[in-house]
């Protein structure tokens, strides 16, 4: 709390106090009314019954842990495998794009910053914002498009005789992870880039002049200075992906469904509010907790992300 | 084991810029080889063209006898010590040392075995676990000589890399490198924009200027008799008073200058023509404050200032409009320089004064 006053009086000396009521004013509904607060609405919510209307207040409205019962043991007796099954497929999924990313990114993040130069380093990253001027679900039809059973791909692939019939690449996911991977590549290269670029041109050199392949080079010497940028862009990427709707909506295949899909279902066609907060609740711990763990598999410090 | 670098005609060019111009010599295995220039001379990109990481436009490399056309930085007998070492600063120093024996797929033990050895050498034992920031900038310096060396290259290249270090520890690690140099006997490439580095480390030492290779000799050579008026005035101080030849009678020149006949000796052994244009060079130490009248080979000058530097003192002198600098040591008890227009008289030995031709360059010297 003092060091917050303290950075309140050391802005209010510099910029004025304007400055610094403002400053403070907006970084305060950011942080409660934009974030906290709905937050705490839906965790109110996740833990009351769906009731009618006429009975909220009155003496069944009370507290429960109910919808989340649900999520685990469904309303039967046994175990709730098919939400759970979907949790699990988003997050293998996620994680999957994820992987992805990080290699698609990492030698496009190396190049960025340390051999691309002038025109060529400005195209690659006109290159690479583009994909965020198109809304979700265009992008979305464009990549249903491109892989449909008489899409681009199909077509190209027939007719270089790579395959016969048209592969389903809807069913098998592929238009999902690549529509996925795509939207979120930029989140990816740029956190490389901001890791990587602080490394020092000489260190790859002298790591060349005494005898390191260019394997050992990356290995010993750019991996663990991309590591924490790996860390930041694999969070954001895997959060974002586990959290898409517009895409697998679009894009997943028939038998596959999204866990946000679920919350959707929950919210909407069910007009269960409570058991859909209930499950975004659950998305948004478990995307916590797997993120921490896979930070501890790899020894990144929480820190690093901020860098 | 050492080997001998040639460069064989080597020229360097980036687009239309030379960076280095049909660069001939041989260095000799064993040799502490400095290359002297100011920046932007080329010298970095020769030593970067030793190591492999720059192509030579022209001209062929060769290490022990070997064209290195198409040899790698990583394939070469080289090691370079880069101008901000390039230590790893998320490995060990110990990691560090070793990397070069990592590379080589040395065991875990026997990699730790050597760096302990190494950091022994380089008066840092026991510091093989610290981070590399944890150490000074000389500390930091040594670590880096000892990862080069666990190369076990033949030949060492090293880019500036006192630049970093404050005066007295530069002035320390000049007397360390040489040390270390003599012990381990290998052929040293030395880069640097520093004179008193090149004069006081090297076994020889190449002047560069603008890409070019203006003289090549040892340091005693290179001070006191330069080819080139380049060579004259960026190694060391030196007062340069033009004039016109009168005469040459074997290396002794005679010059027509605005403070009277002078005369000197013929840089790199040119014959002169009488009437053209020259320079005279004579170092500040060499001049000297005479008691009688202005006779053969001296001049009157005026006193501007006296600098006292303890050791030293020097005189801001001006000739005939020209402003000249005499420096003389204090020999106990000196005295202050007499103030007033030509009240001194200022006398050299034109033994160790050096003539040279007026935009002489290194095709004259060559």
């Amino acid at each position: 709390m003092s060091a917050l006053r303290r950075i309140f009086a050391g802005m209010a000396s510099r910029h004025g106090l304007g400055v610094a009521f403002f400053v403070a004013g907006a970084v305060l509904v950011w942080i409660f009314v934009l974030i906290v607060l709905p937050q705490v609405a839906m965790l109110d919510f996740s833990l009351r019954h769906n009731l009618p209307r006429s009975e909220i207040g009155g003496p069944r409205d009370v507290y429960t842990l109910d919808n989340y019962r649900y999520f685990l043991f469904g309303s039967g007796s046994g175990l709730n495998t098919l939400d759970m099954g979907v949790l699990v497929k988003t997050f293998a999924a996620a994680a999957f794009v994820t992987l992805i990313d990080i290699v698609i990114c990492y030698p496009i993040a190396f190049i960025l910053a340390h051999s691309a130069t002038g025109v060529g380093a400005r195209l690659m990253i006109v290159g690479l914002i583009v994909p965020f001027w198109i809304n979700d679900i265009l992008r979305a039809f464009a990549f249903r498009v491109l892989f449909g059973a008489t899409g681009v791909v199909n077509g190209i692939g027939q007719a270089l005789g790579l395959w016969d019939t048209p592969v389903d690449f809807i069913r098998a996911d592929v238009a999902l992870y690549s529509a996925l991977a795509y939207t979120y590549v930029l989140m990816m290269v740029f956190s490389i880039y901001g890791a990587v670029e602080t490394l020092d041109r000489n260190q790859i050199e002298a790591a060349r002049d005494m005898g390191a392949s260019w394997w050992r080079v990356h290995w010993r010497v750019v991996l663990p200075v991309a590591k924490p940028g790996i860390a930041s862009g694999a969070t954001m990427v895997f959060m974002l992906t586990a959290g898409a709707l517009a895409a697998p909506q679009i894009l997943g295949g028939p038998s596959n469904l999204w866990f946000t899909q679920l919350i959707y279902q929950w919210f909407n066609d069910a007009g269960d509010w409570q058991r859909g907060a209930a499950y975004s609740t659950i998305l948004l711990i478990a995307c916590l907790i797997f993120v921490f763990l896979t930070m501890r598999v790899f020894r990144v410090s929480i820190g690093a992300i901020g860098k | 084991m050492t080997k001998d670098v040639v460069l064989d005609h080597v020229s360097i060019r980036f687009g239309s810029y030379t960076a280095v111009d049909n660069a001939h010599l041989s260095i000799q295995g064993g040799e502490f080889f400095s290359f002297l220039g100011p920046s932007g001379c080329g010298k970095t990109t020769l030593l970067r063209c030793i190591s492999g990481f720059v192509q030579p436009t022209e001209g062929r490399v060769l290490i022990g006898g070997q064209d290195m056309k198409n040899v790698g930085p990583n394939k070469r007998p080289t090691a370079l010590i880069f101008q901000n070492l390039a230590l790893f600063p998320l490995l060990s120093v110990a990691e560090n040392i070793a990397f070069p024996l990592e590379v080589r797929g040395v065991g875990r033990k026997d990699r730790r075995k050597r760096a302990d050895e190494l950091l022994e050498m380089i008066a840092l034992p026991g510091t093989g676990d610290k981070k590399v920031h944890e150490l000074s900038g000389g500390q930091r310096q040594r670590v880096a000589i000892a990862r080069a060396l666990a190369a076990d290259p033949d030949i060492l290249l090293l880019d500036e890399p006192l630049s970093a270090l404050d005066l007295k520890l530069r002035q320390h690690m000049r007397t360390e490198l040489r040390a270390i140099q003599q012990r381990v006997g290998l052929t040293f490439i030395y880069i640097t924009h520093d004179q008193g580095e090149a004069l006081t480390m090297s076994d020889r030492v190449a002047v560069m200027n603008a890409g070019v290779i203006e003289q090549v000799g040892d340091p005693k050579t290179i001070y006191n008799r330069p080819r080139t008026p380049f060579v004259a005035s960026f190694v060391g101080e030196t007062n340069s008073i033009p004039g016109q030849v009168v005469a040459q009678f074997g290396t002794t020149v005679t010059l027509q200058t605005p403070l009277g006949t002078l005369s000197g000796q013929s840089g790199g052994g040119r014959d002169h023509r009488p009437g053209a244009a020259c320079l005279l060079f004579i170092r500040p130490e060499q001049l000297f404050t005479s008691g009688s009248a202005p006779g053969a080979n001296s001049f009157l000058a005026d006193c501007e200032a006296e600098e006292f530097e303890g050791s030293v003192q020097t005189l801001h002198l001006k000739a005939a409009g020209l402003p000249l600098r005499l420096c003389r040591m204090n020999a106990g008890g000196l005295t202050a320089a007499a103030p007033g227009p030509g009240a001194l008289t200022i006398g050299y030995d034109p033994q160790a004064a050096i003539v040279l031709p007026q935009g002489a360059d290194a095709d004259a010297a060559a």
